[in-house]
């Protein structure tokens, strides 16, 4: 299994905050991305091609050709506004 | 014992800070401290409250991250970084950086950077709600990345 976390808008938008998805050959974040936007709607217009995300896999900054395994946390959030 | 990293949603004392960071470190020539406070206008809008959400974990070690590339880069005897989540209104202190050095280049400049990294690498999340209790996402500032990527510049150089 793979944990995946939303924050922020995304978490607002898409109406969770957190998932558990089965590992379907997911090779890395980008299959994951693909996986999720293809559920449509919000999914699509927050994580779909071409789309500002920022990505953590385990809690590290991550992109999208990052390699993941099961039992990965990766988390998706729009672009960081601390400080 | 003094933490070095800490997320919280009580509000900190400067003065009190620097002191601990102080401490025991008799060789410190320089602190430079940066506080960044809640802003009344942003975006041409008034803001009532500002919303802090952040990565629980995730936040703890990216900004740790920051601190040791810091003091990789500069030699610092101490630093410190405290940041807010949870409810804020304007006036309020929301980050504290503090850094100590023998002198005052590498306190100046590791202060600098550590905020510079922080505003593009650590997973916090602003959330503004006008006076007419609309709600608003704040965006992310491009001038903000461009900063970042002076000190990368600068590591190339060297």
């Amino acid at each position: 299994m793979l944990t995946v976390q939303y924050f922020a808008r995304f978490r607002e938008e898409l109406g969770t905050s957190r998932e558990q998805l089965p590992m379907e050959g997911f090779e890395s974040v980008e299959c994951v991305l693909k996986h999720l936007s293809e559920r449509g709607d919000n999914w699509a217009r927050i994580l779909g091609d071409g789309q500002q995300v920022q990505i953590a896999v385990n809690q590290d900054m991550a992109r999208r050709h990052t390699p993941i395994k099961a039992g990965d946390e990766v988390a998706f959030f729009p672009p960081v506004t601390g400080g | 014992m003094f933490e070095q990293i800490r997320v919280q949603t009580d509000d900190f004392d400067l003065s009190h800070e620097v002191k601990a960071l102080r401490e025991g470190h008799k060789d410190i020539g320089a602190v430079v401290s940066f506080v960044g406070t809640v802003r009344d206008v942003n975006d041409h809008a008034d803001v009532a409250v500002l919303e802090l959400e952040h990565y629980p974990g995730m936040t703890e070690k990216a900004l740790e991250n920051i601190r040791q590339k810091a003091h990789q880069r500069w030699p610092l005897q101490n630093s410190l970084i405290i940041h807010r989540v949870g409810e804020m209104r304007p006036c309020d202190q929301i980050v504290l950086v503090a850094v100590a050095s023998r002198h005052r280049e590498a306190a100046f400049e590791g202060a600098h950077f550590i905020m510079d990294f922080l505003k593009t690498h650590a997973p916090f999340w602003k959330k503004e709600t006008l006076p007419d209790g609309t709600t608003r996402w704040v965006d992310a500032r491009l001038s903000d990345d461009e900063a970042k990527k002076k000190w990368l510049k600068a590591s190339e150089n060297a």
